[in-house]
């Protein structure tokens, strides 16, 4: 349970850091607050080369408002973020997420884009970011792109990042007026890992139904507005729809019963949130 | 920009109890084992080495968190403190661990440390901390021996104690 051994850079810019990157090729990872990645480098599924250590760079260290989003870059640890003033009213789905994700003790080094970038399939993180609709900047010493978060998510702990790139900030679309949140979990103790968690908003263009822990990757479905019984056969119709997966805690029927019965639940609040 | 070799140890100072120390370490080791094994200050201890059982829990810049999470690189200048910091003298104990002795908060002692580190910080943040927030605190510990009753109320109680302190301080 300790890591192989590794070279480790304190780079001082972003410039330095990106090219430490690149010139590690597929050896290299960045290391933000850590809490995903030092049990992956603990128990040694995770072996890499290089580690490029962000956290002294201020310039990922800002959360900034723009128009109608909120950036968060990629040194801003959980407890940053939920400890923002303006977290209630202009993230109040993760407001609301915030408390199960992990612990008091890991939200006070993790950061928000770390955990973005583990793309673990039941973290609480990327369902909302995912939910919202949010975006990931990313970065190499060649260029810059912004990929949607449903696009970055691609698989069990699989994201599109290249090599050589590094998540910049991330991007969450700020809460309209009159829209309504809601986030809910299922999982063996506070703060492990979801077996299934919920996140919906509830605006004037419907309803979205984000969910984690059951495909291998945050999923999120467009619903309608619609009565109780065409409400639980979407809900079913959702349930069926997604690769459930079954594991030592929970079977792929249980998954599939929880979408259906905390995902009308999770519906159900945002509305209530919403009048 | 400073390239640390991996097979070479590199010097790493931090703020260690209210001390300056400078240690040495390989890039790979964790905070855990610097303070145990370089530093010698044994009584954070070690449990499941990826995150989960709190025992290795302390307090890096006031907040805590898992040593065995934490390259001992990245503590560069920051402020840590461990259990060792709590108690005033080598007869007496903190208020918070007066009342894990009083509520026999404790039975083999192994989950104590990380414990004790969460809770301090909790009631210095929060000095009105109340049930539920000391529930949540201790949802990222586990205790094999007590369950978490008992430690509950000592933290309970350390919590009352320490407001009638300031009451009457004021």
């Amino acid at each position: 349970m300790k890591p192989a051994s590794f070279d480790f850079i304190c780079p001082d810019t972003l410039d330095e850091a990106l090219s430490a990157l690149a010139e590690a090729g597929g050896d290299g990872r960045i290391i933000a607050g850590g809490q995903s990645l030092v049990p992956m480098l603990n128990m040694r599924l995770a072996r890499p080369g290089v580690l490029i250590d962000i956290m002294r760079l201020e310039t990922l260290r800002r959360i900034e408002t723009s128009g109608d989003g909120i950036t968060v870059g990629a040194a801003v640890r959980q407890a940053d973020l939920e400890a923002w003033p303006n977290l209630l009213r202009d993230l109040p789905l993760l407001a609301a997420a915030f408390p199960w994700i992990g612990h008091v003790q890991t939200r006070a080094r993790g950061t928000v884009c770390g955990s973005v970038a583990h793309a673990d399939p039941s973290a609480e993180l990327p369902l909302s970011l995912v939910t919202l609709g949010g975006a990931v900047s990313l970065r190499s010493r060649k260029q810059k792109r912004k990929v949607t978060a449903d696009d970055f998510f691609i698989g069990m702990m699989a994201t599109n990042l290249a090599e050589g790139e590094m998540i910049e900030a991330v991007h969450f679309p700020k809460a309209r007026p009159g829209s309504g949140y809601a986030f809910r979990e299922v999982g063996r103790r506070h703060g492990d890992f979801a077996i299934v968690a919920c996140a919906a908003v509830a605006d004037d263009t419907g309803l979205r139904l984000g969910i984690a822990g059951v495909d291998d990757r945050p999923r999120v479905f467009a619903l309608p507005e619609l009565d109780d019984d065409q409400f639980d056969d979407a809900l079913n119709d959702i349930a069926w729809s997604l690769n459930a997966r079954e594991d030592i805690h929970a079977s792929a029927r249980y998954r599939r019963e929880l979408v259906r019965n905390l995902g009308r639940e999770t519906l159900r609040e945002a509305s209530r949130c919403r009048a | 920009m400073p390239r640390m070799n991996a097979a070479q140890r590199h010097g790493v100072e931090f703020t260690l109890n209210g001390r300056k120390v400078r240690a040495e370490a390989e890039n790979r080791m964790l905070l855990s084992d610097l303070l145990r094994h370089e530093i010698g200050l044994t009584g954070t201890h070690v449990g499941c080495e990826h995150g989960v059982c709190g025992a290795c829990t302390v307090q890096i810049d006031g907040k805590p968190a898992r040593a065995c999470l934490t390259l001992a690189q990245q503590v560069r200048g920051s402020d840590v403190r461990t259990v060792e910091a709590l108690a005033p003298g080598p007869a007496e104990l903190s208020p918070l661990q007066a009342a894990f002795r009083r509520h026999h908060g404790l039975q083999c002692g192994f989950c104590t440390p990380g414990i004790l580190m969460s809770l301090d910080a909790l009631l210095r943040d929060q000095p009105d901390a109340g049930r539920e927030d000391i529930r949540e605190h201790l949802s990222g510990h586990l205790c094999r021996c007590t369950g978490y009753a008992t430690i509950v109320e000592a933290a309970l109680a350390a919590a009352e104690e320490q407001r009638k302190e300031e009451t009457t301080n004021a």
